[in-house]
């Protein structure tokens, strides 16, 4: 124990991380070949995808000054800043339902053409992942209102926010995949 | 250091306040907090062996039934009726129960059994108590992989029992016949809890996983550096990385499945007809869910025999009293086949259509296997070579395992060539080939494990006598079983067919497949008194007395003989040499926690 080593949890969190991502390698690989196939039909992704990556992008920096806040012990802020993290968290959702909304209305429903069924269940597999980053929000809160034990370990809070910022490079990943591979 | 801080802040997560003290005093456990949603990885350890061994006789049993209307097929058996009631009418097997029973054998031996029941137990049992740590990771995250386990065992269970049955569309559940619910009997609610199950099953393995990856990375005690963890911790480590990254794919592709199966997408699925009429779904490819599940397929072939490897040289080296046979080819061969399992998936779509060209590539990938497997197998014998050999159960099934990896590996070979396998897919030389390598060996490799680390798990040991008649039987009963259905698949008998006798060809194999039919009864029934000897033993085997009773140099032996949870009353020991220190300078075997000495030099 000699040199310092990283914490378990947070360690067990980057194996989480690359297992995720394998699952959407596997998605985007199927997409690819999918793609390479006959009757692959192309269109535009709906325009409120940018909004919501503006809104995920937002969200990781409030969520780094909410790690700084912890750690300067200013509780307060700490609080409100992972309350409008969670909050932007759950109008990125939104914005992608409403994407699905736009989608279907333009004739393109989930039953649909295979390449816009690709969208929704790689977008939406995707929302499931930061809804559950959301969850994980709500604990630390409830945490911070603990009264019987307080902690000072930032750990559970950097595991949140390497979590929240995964799941941010994640979707600008996506959004870039699937706009190149049309 | 790290280890306390686990287990204490994995605590103050669970009860809320108050850091117990958790080494030197007692917990007071109640009976819910020890036996049910335990957090000490040695009895979390004990539930995933438990559950494997109620699954493993389902599944055999299984097997038996098939075997019989295989056998026997024009013969009635009354009893079968009262049990399986209208799925065998008049005490024959209907055609829908055969590939239901076919298609359960397969998902519970190779995902129930051979994945959960095995390293599942004995990466819980033996990762903490080998590197030296007083738990996983995170113990609360190893609690919930068995109970997600458990949870994926109860949905599979339901589905034995639905009206229209379990799935049956085969073990690797390709599509259409799993996409569509008209498409049989078997593709009903029964694939829907099959996936549910699968799904369940994944997250299951992917929570351990990551506690296996960081346990072993994180939380070895002092001096255990990488290469001087025992063979048994680098197989479980290159397993959990194989699991991680390619259980996520194998979800993905059964998400996919579900959509086509009740959102109307069509990723599988084009120019259906069902009964004269056509489906709407169109541009989908039954291929691409090939793809997808033999990414995870083949690696999961590995993440069944590696546990087996790395137990096997541990138990071969204790037996024989030698150290292993080179160490670091073992773990260079352990990491070469790791890597070559994500490139060869494609071996097993040889005759879909794929590109000749492409094949090529497959095949030579997967040849190459064939390279650190026998750089194991060299190892594993000359391991034992001129060793003083112990016969115990455990090695004999060690000595068991290395034969029948030899001779289903050959096979491998064969079937690796694309040009053979234009003959051979789909042949009963198939299903010869993967149970003996896969099958026979992971079974031989876990009971080697069971017999050998029995006395660590429950303070007792297992019949010895019992444990002898249980090898041979098995081990002649395997080769009987398995051995002639490599000459029924080189004559071109195909597999997953309810009746042969109407098939001219064939009818020669009639007196063989009683045989073989026969045999599965006698090695069944061999079985049940392997479990047998594992309860009664739980309960009434002869008491260990020493610490150490197989005089082996790793960690887990100086663990008192009922280990509480932490593992160690004190400190963890401290470590100062490899794990293979046997007839070293005149000494029968030296402790790994024993100091270099001055005229001694490390291995």
């Amino acid at each position: 124990m000699q040199r310092k080593k990283i914490h378990p949890h947070k360690y067990s969190l980057w194996i989480a991380m690359g297992s995720i991502t394998m699952m959407f390698i596997g998605f985007t690989s199927a997409y690819v070949v999918k793609r390479s196939q006959a009757n692959w039909l192309a269109f535009e992704l709906p325009h409120i995808f940018w909004l919501s990556t503006a809104v995920i992008l937002t969200s990781s920096v409030t969520i780094h000054l909410a790690l700084k806040q912890f750690k300067e012990r200013n509780m307060q802020r700490y609080k409100q800043l992972i309350t409008l993290t969670a909050l932007l968290g759950v109008v990125f959702a939104v914005c992608q339902w409403l994407g699905f909304s736009q989608m279907k209305s333009e004739g393109l429903p989930l039953s649909g053409p295979v390449s816009a069924s690709f969208i929704y269940v790689i977008v939406g597999v995707h929302i499931l992942h930061v809804l559950g980053g959301v969850v994980a929000l709500l604990v630390m809160f409830f945490r911070a209102y603990r009264t019987r034990v307080r902690s000072y370990s930032a750990v559970p809070i950097e595991v949140a926010a390497t979590y929240w910022h995964f799941v941010d490079i994640l979707w600008i990943y996506l959004l870039v995949f699937l706009s190149i591979a049309r | 250091m790290s280890n306390e801080a686990t287990l204490h802040s994995q605590q103050e997560v669970m009860h809320g306040a108050g850091a117990h003290d958790h080494h030197d005093h007692e917990h007071h456990d109640s009976f819910i907090s020890k036996y049910v949603f335990s957090m000490d990885h040695k009895m979390i350890a004990k539930q995933f062996l438990i559950t494997g061994i109620i699954w493993a006789i389902i599944g055999a049993f299984f097997s038996v039934l098939f075997r019989l209307q295989l056998g026997y097929p024009d013969a009635t058996f009354p009893w079968l009726e009262s049990i399986l009631g209208h799925w065998a009418k008049g005490g024959r097997i209907t055609p829908e129960a055969y590939y239901a029973l076919v298609t359960m054998h397969g998902t519970i031996l190779v995902f129930f059994v051979l994945t959960a029941g095995l390293s599942g137990t004995f990466s819980n049992l033996l990762i903490p108590l080998q590197v030296g740590a007083r738990d996983m990771a995170s113990p609360f995250m190893n609690c919930l992989s068995y109970w997600f386990f458990f949870l994926a065992s109860l949905v599979m269970m339901a589905s034995l029992f639905v009206q229209t049955g379990p799935a049956s569309g085969g073990w690797t559940m390709y599509p259409p016949l799993s996409a569509l619910g008209d498409a049989s009997i078997g593709s009903k609610i029964g694939v829907d809890l099959w996936l549910t199950s699968m799904a369940l099953f994944v997250v299951s393995q992917l929570l351990g996983g990551l506690n296996y990856i960081s346990t072993i990375l994180n939380m070895r005690t002092k001096g255990m550096s990488m290469t001087k963890m025992p063979l048994t911790i680098w197989s479980f480590f290159f397993t959990a990385v194989l699991g991680v990254l390619s259980f996520p794919v194998l979800l993905s592709g059964f998400i996919l499945l579900l959509m086509d199966r009740h959102a109307g997408t069509s990723f599988y699925l084009s120019d259906i007809f069902i009964a004269g009429k056509a489906l709407a779904n169109e541009g989908g490819s039954a291929i691409l869910y090939q793809h997808l599940f033999w990414f995870l397929g083949h690696p999961e072939v590995y993440i069944i025999i590696l546990p087996a490897m790395g137990m096997v040289s541990e138990v071969l080296a204790v037996n024989s009293r030698k150290p292993i046979f080179g160490y670091l080819a073992m773990i260079g061969s352990l990491f070469a086949i790791c890597i070559l399992a994500f490139l060869v998936w494609a071996h097993h779509m040889f005759v879909t259509g794929l590109n000749p060209f492409l094949g090529a590539f497959f095949v030579l990938l997967t040849l190459l296997i064939a390279v650190p497997s026998a750089i194991k197998v060299f190892n594993w014998i000359t391991t034992i070579w001129k060793g003083n050999i112990r016969f115990t159960p455990a090695s004999l099934f060690s000595i068991g395992f290395v034969s029948t990896f030899i001779s289903g590996g050959l096979t491998g070979i064969w079937l690796g060539n694309s040009s053979i396998d234009i003959h051979l897919h789909d042949t009963y030389f198939v299903i010869a080939h993967f149970h003996i390598v896969m099958g026979v060996s992971a079974f031989f490799g876990m009971f080697a494990a069971i017999y050998h680390w029995f006395p660590k798990m429950y303070g007792r040991f297992m019949n010895n006598t019992l444990g002898y008649i249980h090898f041979w039987i098995t081990l002649v009963g395997a080769y009987l079983i398995f051995w002639p259905m490599h000459y029924e698949g080189m004559a071109g008998m195909p597999r997953r067919y309810f009746d042969y006798s109407s098939w001219t060809s064939f009818n020669q194999f009639e007196g063989l497949n009683q045989f073989i039919s026969f045999v599965v009864i006698i090695v069944f029934a061999t079985q049940l008194l392997f479990v047998f000897n594992f309860f009664y033993s739980i309960f009434k085997g002869r008491k260990l007395t020493t610490m150490n009773p197989w005089k082996a140099t790793s960690l887990e032996w100086t663990t008192p003989i009922n280990p509480g949870h932490g593992n160690w009353p004190g400190e963890i020991p401290e470590v100062h040499r490899w794990a293979y220190d046997y007839s070293k300078d005149g000494r029968d075997f030296i402790p790994q926690t024993e100091p270099i000495g001055p005229n001694e030099s490390a291995h």
